[in-house]
């Protein structure tokens, strides 16, 4: 009989400095990656829309004159080639091109709309994530060895429900009720702080049950742990046992696993800033698809590309940063 | 399947949900086809009345009745949809399971990478190709699933791919794409039908999302989307206008998702059970023990919702400074009896007793502060597994610290001073360096000594191990058994060791108590063993090899042993 290899000697003697900066290294370099991947996708997607794009965009009766000085415009008179290092040079320069129906650099509009676009979807962020552990820590407290079996009831149907309404449905709901039924805030705009609350809820309130589900899930599974009886044998209060011994080590798990919902919020800005007509980039992104105009698609397609990428790599770095196997003692 | 379906409530749900829009679907346009297209401008946007359940339209068009007419379009479209997504998948996945190593690893980070987008955006970009229609529709959410599938099947794909009957199949000279078909494919099918069922839900969300962004289904066409946008711009004249549409969404989303929940997961039903436990006649405490149990008994929900016993009436005394050996194999209640002292089962446990105390405190209830304060100086454990008994996110010294701190309201700097102390004791070099450090930069034995320096920083009067050396190689299994000895030599603290290794207890402990079946067979002192008169602990002793064992005959085996003997 052979002795099976130990466990313990296997020390993790990579998963420190080395491995925390090949792990930030191979993140950056796969988001490089995908960004050079959306802005090639980006600029070939005029090419691939089904016959001439300049008459899609325009309509089968616009004067000959239109289309051509259309296609002058976006440059579809020239080789592949050239527009290429044309666009991916702009792109250095911060110049998007002009969009069709507003006659004005895409760059600029985008920089109107960036802020209040960046604004929603941080507060929404905040509000998902902020919301998230103290309801998923507490459920999972009250819900291990099944006592208050009701409650858990009751708070997991309504956590099911609000993951399962999606966000647009939901912005309308709020509508309806809380600013018809009880006129408590503006139904529309942006501008004023109250403007921004149901935009804000609508965005993150799907995120924020989605995440508290994983919390409690990962809880749970923590509150077994044997580190978890080590630190009860402690006698340790509550507070300390579920604050510093319990919730340290579900953040990881719970970023890995809510990554994707909270990237998703990112481009959940798209449907609610169009119900509240809020002046974001998303709002642009439905009329520029309707009008065709590609100068001003391609140019939202990048940015949202870039919020998307920024937030993962947030994530990444979170994990990083949080994940104590990959931390090296604080000196 | 059908079965299942049948059986729970939940399937019975699902079951009348996929009716009822399967019904919609094949028969809604016939109908409440007219009612849908009949208009009728006197009645136009009627409120919502028992008459016109979700209100009338601009043109007095009733809603309700528009409502379950969409149903096809927004069925068809769907399942459209997420056919593309799974036979675009499929073919995706497949060719890069059965592809050469780095053209597959290729395709995948490329999958990865469509993957880090959301749908939406995938939709909206090929929305932009393929038009504002129904159809471009249907191909952009298609597409946009397409990674989803690719990814799933690409996984599944090449753990199958990776069986032995593969390998053996390719070995034989099976052609990729007939490894595929004939091998692969059958095996990834179950995963892939649950996931195409919660997809489809999914897919239904969007496509809502789509057409109520406007760039889907267009005018006269509608689906629930559609009717959901037109809805939403009569908001203020009728709520229900908009939330019709949106129950239809939602209770279809949920539909799908639970399909697949169903599809995924034969979940044994649990009764919650409160049956009574009887408590044991209390027998006469012994004056001057530490801990006392009579006739301890715990039971523990079993998964249909009875409740199960597995510590039958233990009785156990531990006098101060004793040092006492349970042993028996894993399922004899040992370690049970060992936490029920200790306090620490969970809540699940259902704990009754004659008497259960450590020095006076009745370990079956809930603890005052000072108990609670006494308990965390006074007993302390170690356990079986070291990799998971110390937590991986705090520091050692943060973890050896806080006893002292929270129980013993030493200062953060007497209680490093303590720790650092605790640390040598047990024979851990370079404490000031090693403090500062994460469990995982320990080997399993200095872990183990970390735990007794923990129970160390208090001032123990009964370290309870449970299977401390278990887990560890025989060289460092000596170290630890080392420091505790050292941790008893310097407290004078009472040590309740948990073993299934009568070598080492009998070496180790005072007196030794046998377990079986949540039953105490025998007690000895551990220097008489050999007078043991129970089978069993007969059977454990002569388990042990030594210097004299023939090496050529079998070990006994204890079950067969003992079962030979035992009179019934």
């Amino acid at each position: 009989m052979t002795t099976p290899p130990s466990v313990l000697t296997s020390a993790p003697l990579l998963e420190k400095a080395a491995g925390r900066s090949i792990f930030v290294l191979h993140r950056l370099a796969r988001a490089a990656v995908s960004f050079v991947i959306v802005f090639v996708a980006a600029f070939l997607m005029v090419q691939l829309v089904p016959g001439d794009p300049v008459r899609a965009a325009l309509g089968p009766t616009a004067p000959v004159a239109t289309v051509a000085a259309l296609r002058a415009q976006l440059g579809l008179d020239q080789p592949l080639v050239d527009r290429f290092t044309a666009y991916a040079g702009g792109l250095l320069h911060g110049d998007l091109g002009m969009s069709i129906t507003s006659q004005r650099p895409v760059a600029e509009m985008l920089a109107e709309r960036l802020p209040t676009t960046l604004t929603i979807a941080v507060a929404a962020l905040l509000v998902a994530v902020v919301g998230a552990f103290p309801l998923g820590v507490a459920t999972a407290v009250s819900a291990r060895g099944a006592r208050h079996r009701g409650l858990d009831l009751a708070v997991s149907g309504l956590l099911g429900v609000l993951i399962a309404i999606p966000n647009f449905l939901l912005a309308v709901l709020f509508i309806a009720t809380l600013s018809i039924g009880l006129g408590a805030f503006p139904p529309a705009g942006w501008g004023t702080p109250s403007q921004a609350v149901l935009p804000v809820l609508a965005l993150a309130i799907g995120p924020l049950a989605y995440l508290a589900r994983i919390v409690h899930i990962e809880m749970l599974r923590v509150l077994d742990a044997p580190y978890l009886t080590t630190a009860r044998s402690k006698r340790l209060p509550g507070r300390l046992i579920h604050l510093r011994h319990a919730l340290p080590n579900i953040v990881a798990a719970t970023l890995t696993a809510g990554g994707v919902v909270l990237v998703g919020l990112v481009a959940g800005t798209v449907l609610i800033e169009t119900v509240f007509t809020v002046p974001g980039i998303g709002s642009t992104i439905v009329s520029s698809i309707t009008a065709r105009d590609y100068p001003l698609i391609q140019g939202v397609v990048i940015v949202y590309a870039l919020l998307v990428l920024g937030t993962n790599l947030l994530i990444d770095l979170a994990l990083v940063i949080l994940d104590p196997r990959s931390t090296i003692a604080e000196a | 399947m059908t079965r299942r379906l049948l059986r729970t409530p939940q399937g019975l749900a699902v079951l009348l949900g996929l009716t009822v829009v399967v019904a919609a679907t094949v028969l809604g346009p016939a109908v409440f086809g007219d009612a849908a297209s009949t208009r009728n401008i006197p009645d136009r946007q009627l409120p919502a009345s028992l008459a016109h359940l979700f209100g009338t339209d601009n043109l007095g068009r009733d809603l309700f009745a528009r409502v379950i007419v969409a149903t096809r379009l927004s069925v068809l479209l769907t399942l459209g949809a997420v056919g593309i997504s799974v036979a675009g998948g499929v073919t995706l996945g497949v060719t890069a399971a059965v592809l050469p190593r780095p053209l597959r690893r290729l395709v995948t980070a490329f999958i990865d990478i469509l993957l880090s987008f959301p749908w939406l955006l995938l939709a909206l970009f090929f929305s932009v190709i393929w038009g504002t229609t129904a159809t471009g529709a249907m191909l952009a959410i298609g597409f946009a699933g397409i990674p989803v599938f690719a990814r799933l099947v690409a996984t599944l794909a090449s753990s199958v791919a990776n069986t032995d009957y593969v390998r053996a199949a390719r070995l034989l000279g099976s052609s990729p794409v007939r490894t595929a078909m004939l091998h692969v494919l059958p095996n990834i099918l179950p995963p892939l039908v649950v996931n195409t069922a919660a997809h489809a839900s999914v897919t239904l969300l969007s496509f809502a999302a789509l057409s109520f962004l406007g760039l889907g289904v267009q005018a006269p066409e509608y689906d629930w989307g559609r009717l959901l946008n037109e809805g939403a711009r009569s908001i203020y004249l009728e709520p229900m206008a908009a939330i019709g549409p949106g129950i239809a969404i939602v209770l279809t989303g949920v539909l799908f998702a639970l399909l697949g929940e169903l599809l995924s997961e034969d979940r044994p039903r649990t009764v919650p059970s409160r049956a009574v436990i009887r408590a044991g006649d209390a027998a006469a405490p012994d004056g001057d023990a530490l801990v006392t149990v009579t006739d301890l008994r715990v039971s523990f929900p079993a998964g249909d919702g009875s409740l199960v016993e597995r510590v039958h009436g233990v009785d156990l005394t531990i006098r101060p400074g004793e040092v006492v050996g349970v042993v028996g194999e894993s399922g004899s209640g040992k370690s049970v009896t060992a936490m029920a002292i200790a306090g620490l089962l969970g809540p699940e446990a259902q704990v009754a007793a004659g008497q259960l105390s450590f020095d006076g405190i009745d370990m079956r209830g809930r603890f005052s502060a000072a108990q609670r304060r006494r308990l965390g100086l006074e007993q302390a454990m170690i356990f079986q597994d070291p990799l998971s008994s110390l937590n991986p996110s705090l520091t050692v010294g943060r973890q050896l610290t806080e006893v002292s701190e929270v129980h013993g309201g030493l200062g953060r700097g007497a209680a490093t001073r303590r720790a650092l102390e605790a640390l040598a004791l047990v024979r851990i070099p370079e404490p000031l360096r090693r403090i500062r450090q994460l469990p995982h930069e320990f080997s399993g034995g200095m872990r183990q000594r970390a735990m007794i320096a923990m129970g160390l920083m208090g001032s123990p009067r009964l370290i309870v191990a449970d299977e401390p050396t278990t887990a560890l190689d025989v060289t460092v299994q000596r170290q630890v058994l080392h420091a505790l000895h050292d941790a008893r030599l310097r407290t004078g603290a009472a040590i309740l060791l948990i073993s299934h290794d009568i070598a080492l207890v009998s070496g180790f402990c005072d007196r030794v108590v046998v377990m079986r079946d949540g039953v105490v067979v025998e007690r000895l002192d551990a220097d008489r063993l050999d007078e043991a008169r129970h089978p069993y602990t007969r059977g454990l002793i002569a388990c042990v090899p030594d210097m004299t064992t023939d090496r050529d005959r079998p070990l006994p085996v204890i079950g067969v042993a003992a079962d030979e003997e035992v009179p019934v």
